[in-house]
């Protein structure tokens, strides 16, 4: 009788808690998996908001001022059911920004940071658990900012996502000139916060956090380039923080920090003067240059953890790749204005740009040589992760070697604004980061939610995906070599592009079919979380500390005292029988025979 | 399976020497005539004097091209010798090589250095030495341009030389300039920033609202080519078209007196506001 009685009494207490522990488990966690997994979700569904304003902007390039089937005539009904010049330079903004401030960058110093850390340096959890909550609930924010800007007058801001005053300063320059643009800065400033709350914790956890054993230089490549984009985010964000302080200023309450004298825009004369609109552009650099590493360090390091477990040996010169991450980051700071070679800023400073920009191409190329020696003499398996690693590897190599052609600056006079940049830009950051995140997803499935993904599905995924994207970016190198400016909502107004409308229209039909494929990866992972086959705690066979936890790990990740006895990448190692060697592992001399 | 992951990323070198190869020589199944992607060239056709910038382009592509074809040769064969499926050697438990990186951080280190002392020289050329008359004096701009949403306003200082005298020559989107002779002009901006970009001159330059500047080019061939906003300046930025003509010189100095007298009997003023 009074079993029953306390049984009923916790089951009411249960059910009375169920909402506050319902809140505090999956909303308002502490946890960084749980953490980690809500920027994952937030940031996919961006992902698919930021493609669709892309298709938008192919569709004009391919198609320019005709009706869009189907929602054409539900979005654009007042122009007949086509896009307005209004409306393609809030696409081209909005697209950018989302990507880049709303995808990339909160999905791999958020999602893959926050998972990852505590659990490869062999932690409990980040050093300030609330903080870690705030930096994704600062990210609300931002997303309603961001949103809120669509349904503004012009329907987005449309001064670029450099935001570039004049025009980003003045409220009458254009429809999306009004509340929009003060959003997006606002948005903008909502993100850094939330990248500044969540470096400072990655910094203090990886440097505090490790478990015994576990030395700088025993962490994997992946906490390496977390480690290093902390610090450039620590860094940097401030001085685009108070950038677009300044800037809010200029707009709202009439301050003149980029705005010079005597200025009339749209014929209403501005009354402040004084400034300077240079001053934007190397305050948005100072921030926005090494925020390409940001988008890039981490990827650098994931992929490096996957080639490694799929060529079952070790990383070619750990310690090199250690140093280029660095390098990378040092030099990030100082060629900023290699994006200012025609802004007007003195040509002089032009040629100390070009050579620390170019110096830049050799911790990339010392890397890029190193991925090659981990393949080189490996057992090469051929899953889902490393083929998306491997063509990180090989669009990377696109992407920094146009870097070289940028970098030479009176080669940059003629490409500068064209889509040679764009093409650059994409092969770094889409074909090279966004390819990385997805091999991650598929490596790390197991671990976050205990089941695996399906690997045929995602190699049809990998695969189409591959050929399409090349299909749509390759060619915006021939493109910008001829001249063709980007931004413009009709290029074939002039006579010296109007050649390129078909090469615009292939590239469309590629862009259209890469998105669509991307319904692969959505079923695939929404089937996989509920359906998929069970994970063991080590699917790979890899080394990593993440691995000895289980699949997925509680609260407090490990059911043991992870003890680090060697770095993440002995793969292949003769002082043991198995292809792999965990880090936790004893080594042979000091383990108890079994029983 | 390994050799068929091995083949498509061999096709990237492959197909990506194919589209610039094809891009240069004009077989581009996409390029629509030959307006720009003339036979054997593929940049915007009718250049400057000496092809310094397509020289530097394709001197780059060159080096680039090198890298780009052996790094994808060389992941190919890793790809296709080393496949787990049908190799059955021991890996090479190697934690790399001193040696390895060294080479390979001397050889691009000199290549980069290579390149950007080669190029420096170009870039004063094209930024900072200003063409200078018979004395030794900078040259005096041809004519100033005015960036202004949407439109390029074209004026040239007349019989005295100076700008905002009387006898000024006001012109909308149409610059003309005289072939064979070094062209400066000064650019300004009257509201936000654009750029001025003249693509088949190899000319760019941003235009800052509060600052004054000055490009410079040398054009060798008469023809008609386009003026280009390349810096986002709002809604119209896609339509702020300008057209250059590049004439002989008797041929300037006529449309010059034309233009000049069709101004006079027009008595197109702009008001003093939008100077
Ligand atoms: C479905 C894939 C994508 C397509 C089809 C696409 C397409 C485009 C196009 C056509 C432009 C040119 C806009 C212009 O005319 O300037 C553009 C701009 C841009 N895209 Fe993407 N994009 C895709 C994915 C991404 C991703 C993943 C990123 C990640 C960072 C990204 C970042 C950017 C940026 C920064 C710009 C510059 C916009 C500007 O300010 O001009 N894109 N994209
Ligand atoms: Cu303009
Ligand atoms: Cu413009």
């Amino acid at each position: 009788m009074s079993t029953t009685t306390i049984d009923s009494h916790t089951q009411a207490a249960n059910s009375e808690m169920s909402i506050g522990h319902f809140l505090s488990t999956y909303v308002f966690s502490r946890d960084h998996k749980v953490i980690g997994i809500q920027f994952l979700f937030s940031t996919l569904i961006w992902f698919v908001v930021g493609g669709l304003l892309a298709l938008g902007i192919r569709w004009q390039l391919a198609w320019p001022w005709s009706n869009m089937p189907v929602i054409g005539n539900m979005l654009f009904s007042a122009e007949g059911g086509q896009i307005s010049p209004e409306f393609y330079t809030v696409l081209v903004t909005m697209h950018a920004t989302v990507m880049i401030f709303l995808v990339i960058i909160p999905i791999l110093a958020g999602a893959f940071g926050n998972f990852l850390i505590p659990l490869m340096i062999g932690a409990d959890d980040m050093a300030f658990p609330t903080l870690n909550m705030l930096s994704y609930w600062f990210m609300w924010p931002a997303f309603i900012c961001f949103g809120a800007a669509f349904f503004c007058d012009g329907h987005g801001a449309a001064a670029g996502w450099t935001s570039y005053p004049p025009l980003s300063a003045m409220t009458t320059a254009a429809p999306g000139s009004g509340d929009a643009q003060t959003f997006w800065l606002l948005g903008v400033t909502f993100v850094g916060v939330s990248s500044m709350l969540g470096s400072v914790n990655y910094m203090t956890t990886i440097i505090q956090m490790r478990a015994p054993g576990m030395t700088m230089f025993r962490l994997p490549l992946t906490i390496w380039g977390m480690f290093i984009t902390a610090l450039l985010q620590a860094f940097a964000l401030p001085v685009l923080t108070a950038a677009g302080f300044m800037l809010l200023a200029d707009r709202l309450f009439g301050t003149g920090f980029f705005l010079p004298e005597a200025l009339s825009v749209n014929n209403s004369p501005m009354a402040s003067g004084g400034g300077q609109p240079l001053l934007w552009q190397h305050l948005f650099w100072f921030y926005s240059h090494p925020a390409v590493y940001i988008m890039i360090l981490p990827a650098m390091g994931m992929v490096s953890d996957i080639l490694a477990c799929f060529a079952r040996k070790p990383i070619f010169g750990y310690k090199p790749m250690v140093y280029s991450i660095c390098g990378i980051a040092g030099l990030g700071f100082i060629v900023w204005g290699h994006h200012m070679f025609v802004s007007g800023m003195n040509p002089g400073l032009g040629m100390t740009f070009m050579v620390a920009t170019m110096m830049i191409a050799l911790p990339s190329a010392v890397k890029t040589f190193n991925w090659l020696g981990t393949v080189y003499g490996g057992q090469v398996q051929f899953t889902t992760p490393m083929l998306f690693a491997l063509s990180f590897v090989s669009m990377f190599v696109i992407g920094g070697l146009s870097g070289i052609f940028m970098a030479a600056t009176p080669v940059d006079i003629v490409i500068h604004d064209t889509y040679f940049i764009v093409a650059h830009f994409h092969y770094v950051l889409f074909c090279g980061t966004a390819m990385a995140v997805f091999g991650s997803i598929y490596f790390w499935f197991p671990k976050m939610f205990g089941r695996m993904m399906n690997e045929t599905w995602g190699k049809i995924h990998f695969t189409l995906t591959f050929i399409f994207m090349n299909g749509t970016f390759f060619t915006m190198h021939i493109l910008g070599a001829g001249g063709f400016p980007r931004r413009l909502a009709d290029p074939y107004h002039y006579p010296t592009f109007s050649h390129m409308l078909t090469m615009n229209q292939f590239m469309t039909v590629c862009a259209i079919g890469m998105v669509a494929v991307q319904v692969i990866f959505a079923i695939n992972f929404f089937y996989s979380l509920f359906w998929g086959p069970k994970a063991g705690r080590n699917p790979w066979h890899a080394n990593g500390l993440e691995w000895q936890a289980p699949s997925p790990p509680g609260h407090g990740n490990f059911d043991f005292q992870p003890i680090v006895y060697r770095g993440p990448y002995e793969y292949g190692s003769p002082e043991t029988d198995e292809d792999y060697y965990p880090q936790t592992m004893p080594p042979k001399n000091e383990r108890p025979e079994p029983a | 399976m390994g050799r068929v992951w091995s083949i498509l990323f061999l096709c990237v070198p492959i197909l990506g020497v194919w589209i610039f190869v094809a891009a240069m020589n004009d077989w581009w199944p996409m390029s629509g005539g030959a307006y720009a992607f003339g036979p054997g060239q593929w940049f915007p056709a009718l250049d400057v004097s000496e092809h310094v910038i397509d020289h530097l382009f394709y001197l780059i592509l060159s080096l680039t091209g090198i890298v780009f074809i052996g790094t994808g040769l060389a992941l190919f064969w890793f790809l296709w010798r080393y496949d787990a499926a049908t190799n059955k050697d021991p890996v090479v438990f190697s934690h790399g090589s001193h040696a390895l990186e060294v080479i390979w951080s001397i050889v691009p280190a000199v290549a980069l250095l290579f390149i950007a002392i080669y190029q420096m020289d170009a870039w004063a050329n094209a930024r900072m030495r200003r063409p200078t008359t018979a004395d030794g004096a900078a040259k005096p701009p041809l004519c100033r341009v005015s960036g202004r949403q949407f439109e390029w306003r074209i004026q040239y200082p007349g019989e005295d030389g100076r700008f905002d005298t009387p006898d000024d020559l006001h012109v909308l989107n149409d610059l003309h300039v005289p072939v064979d002779e070094e062209v400066v002009i000064e650019i300004e901006s009257m509201d936000v920033l654009h750029s001025f970009f003249l693509p088949n001159m190899r000319v760019k330059q941003d235009v800052v609202p509060g600052m004054r500047q000055y490009v410079w080019f040398h054009p060798v061939k008469e023809g008609v080519s386009d003026i280009v906003c390349a810096e986002l300046c709002g809604w119209g930025h896609y339509k702020m078209r300008g057209q250059i003509t590049v004439d002989s010189a008797a041929e300037y100095d006529r449309w010059y007196s034309a233009a000049y007298a069709e101004q006079e009997t027009s008595e197109f003023v702009p008001s003093e506001g939008e100077e």
